[in-house]
């Protein structure tokens, strides 16, 4: 792990609620290396998921820079940014946000509508991506015919479909029971470990948190601690 | 089309609302193609090419006064008039008011200026010969099963006969058919003989409805219309003669001005339409927002999801339109049959298809716009956070 693929450099995030200005992240300076699985904690509004919206191109800063695998996004337009997001970055979110009319297999496809692949190239990375979730046998199952454990990593197969760089995972545990947040866990351990995915994963669950390399504590907006690992 | 998919699985979220929101575009439509086609019908009334060659002459006060026989013979010495017949509204009723069809005293030659009514030549002569011979159009025939031979008694409504008797006895002398389906709705004509009709009445001997007048080149007919009336100026029966073509439009103009009664109609309509149909697509998406935020997150840019939120909105109209339009042909095709000879054919063009698709496209992108523009403003952050 030797290449930077993340480099955050005095970032600073402010919100205006009102007549209110809520600075929610000041200074903060992060590397990630490539390959790297990474925790955000912190307690509540301590800025994880602003950070992690930040380095996947949801948001934008207020002040200071992110440059993921060399280029500065936070000077991308929005349509480059979202070219950019649906090439480089998987998401997961705490709660699936999957959409209830497609099937498993048509979630999974949907980064790929914005490719120039074919229906059949298309349903055939879908198949894989399912293939290694696990959820081979759910293709054409609705979200709702699905348990929460099964819906998130149908997300997660729609999240490496493209075979982005980096999954950012938004608390992909927190709506799971203890089971399925182990496997879920556990896929993406594989994910990072087998086939080199750099994650970044926000949790409040230090269980969850374990199965990261890194572990970065935030608190009211600042990086307060980086805890690394040893390798599992 | 690889977005086919999402376009058609967002419609089909919720089932039962995008079926009841199809249902009122289908009604809007239903409504539109049946009201475009009878005023297309009506604009469009005796703009067929037969008939080019013939001119109505009718009194200039009123269509309803009549008119001196005295006139036929000056009006057939104007030069340029092939030759002129007659005719006389009758109004009878057929057993019950309800069996209402037209009915027309004409001249022995009548039919001879309108050669698209295709009779034998045994049953001309019959016409011509039987003095209280009568002849239908087809459809009318079928409408009561008459055939050849068949007497038919009228009771007059506005003519009763000399000896007091409201009822005249006709004897069904020939049948005509009409190959122009344009023209079909005058099958429904029932057409006696004036000699008997003038003789028998009770009041009004001598006197005309009407008269047909047969020009030998359509180009002159203007020409010939300003001096048959010439022929009546400054007198007490004073004509006004024109193509017959303006003379239908006369006629149904007595309706009311049918194109502003439509679009005041349609225009309430449509206007409850886009309230409606914009009211289910506003919801619509404002229960997806989580949704458009994935679609954006995974890198649709905001003119995609613009596009998609568009589609959806032109799609359900259109699905519900042309399924509207459709019915009303077939509607149309109905009422074509019931009150074919009242009214012009009424028809569902390809005219009304064009406006009806247009007018589809034009409430889909109004009601999908305000949604759409939520759609394309969508802060994903936000979206994602529920607020």
């Amino acid at each position: 792990m030797t290449d930077k693929l993340v480099h955050v450099e005095n970032l600073s995030k402010t919100y205006t609620r009102g007549r209110q200005r809520v600075e929610v992240l000041h200074g903060i300076n992060l590397d990630i290396e490539a390959g790297d699985f990474v925790a955000l904690m912190g307690p509540s509004g301590s800025g994880k998921t602003t950070l992690l919206n930040l380095i996947g191109g949801l948001d934008a800063p207020s002040g200071g820079t992110i440059t993921v695998g060399g280029v500065r996004i936070d000077q991308l337009p929005e349509n480059a940014l979202a070219r950019w997001r649906s090439q480089q970055v998987g998401f997961v979110f705490q709660f699936y946000n999957l959409l209830s009319a497609l099937s498993a297999r048509a979630n999974v496809e949907l980064p790929l509508l914005l490719t120039r692949l074919t229906g059949a190239q298309r349903r055939q990375r879908a198949d894989i991506a399912l293939q290694l979730v696990g959820l081979s046998d759910r293709a054409v199952h609705k979200p709702a015919e699905l348990s929460g454990g099964q819906q998130q990593r149908v997300a997660i197969a729609r999240a490496i479909v493209s075979d982005p760089t980096l999954l950012v995972c938004d608390e992909p545990t927190g709506d799971l029971d203890r089971q399925s947040a182990a496997e879920v866990l556990a896929l993406l351990q594989q994910l990072n470990r087998d086939h080199g995915k750099t994650i970044i994963m926000v949790t409040h669950d230090p269980k969850a948190a374990e199965f990261a390399r890194r572990i970065v504590h935030l608190d009211k907006g600042t990086l307060v601690d980086v805890i690394e690992r040893p390798a599992a | 089309m690889k977005y086919w998919r999402l376009i058609w699985a967002a419609l089909l979220r919720h089932k039962a609302r995008t079926l009841f929101t199809l249902l009122s575009v289908v009604a809007a439509f239903l409504l539109f193609g049946l009201l475009d086609s009878v005023r297309g019908a009506f604009a469009g009334a005796g703009s067929s090419v037969a008939g080019l060659n013939r001119l109505v002459t009718v009194s200039k006060i009123s269509f309803t006064l009549q008119l001196p026989k005295s006139l036929l013979e000056p009006i057939r010495a104007v030069p340029g008039v092939a030759d002129v017949t007659y005719a006389n509204w009758f109004g009878g009723i057929y057993q019950d008011p309800k069996n209402f069809f037209p009915n027309e005293a004409v001249a022995a030659n009548f039919l001879d200026a309108y050669p698209e009514w295709q009779m034998s030549a045994a049953e001309h002569a019959a016409f011509r010969s039987t003095r209280t011979g009568a002849v239908v159009g087809a459809a009318l025939a079928q409408q009561f099963h008459w055939k050849l031979g068949d007497r038919i008694p009228l009771q007059g409504t506005i003519f009763p006969q000399k000896n007091g008797s409201n009822t005249w006895i006709f004897d069904l002398v020939g049948i005509f058919h009409i190959a122009d389906p344009r023209q079909k709705a005058q099958e429904k004509l029932l057409l006696f003989n004036w000699d008997y009709f003038d003789e028998a009445r009770a009041f009004g001997s001598g006197n005309v409805g009407w008269y047909v007048v047969r020009v030998a080149d359509p180009s002159t007919a203007d020409r010939v219309a300003l001096a048959v009336d010439a022929l009546s100026a400054n007198s007490d029966h004073e004509t006004k003669t024109q193509s017959e073509h303006a003379f239908q439009l006369a006629f149904v103009s007595q309706f009311g001005d049918i194109g502003l009664i439509v679009g005041a109609i349609m225009a309430a309509v449509f206007f409850t339409l886009v309230l409606l149909t914009g009211n289910t697509m506003a919801q619509a998406v404002r229960e997806r927002i989580p949704e458009l935020a994935i679609l954006k997150t995974v890198g649709f840019t905001s003119g995609s999801v613009l596009g998609l939120v568009l589609a959806e909105s032109i799609l359900l109209l259109v699905l519900g339109g042309v399924a509207g339009v459709l019915l009303a042909a077939v509607v149309a095709k109905g009422l074509e049959a019931t009150v074919g000879i009242i009214l012009p054919p009424i028809v569902s063009s390809v005219a009304v298809w064009a406006r009806s698709l247009g007018l589809m496209v034009l409430i889909g992108v109004v009601v999908g716009a305000l949604p759409a523009y939520r759609g394309l403003r969508l802060r994903v952050v936000d979206a994602l956070a529920g607020r």
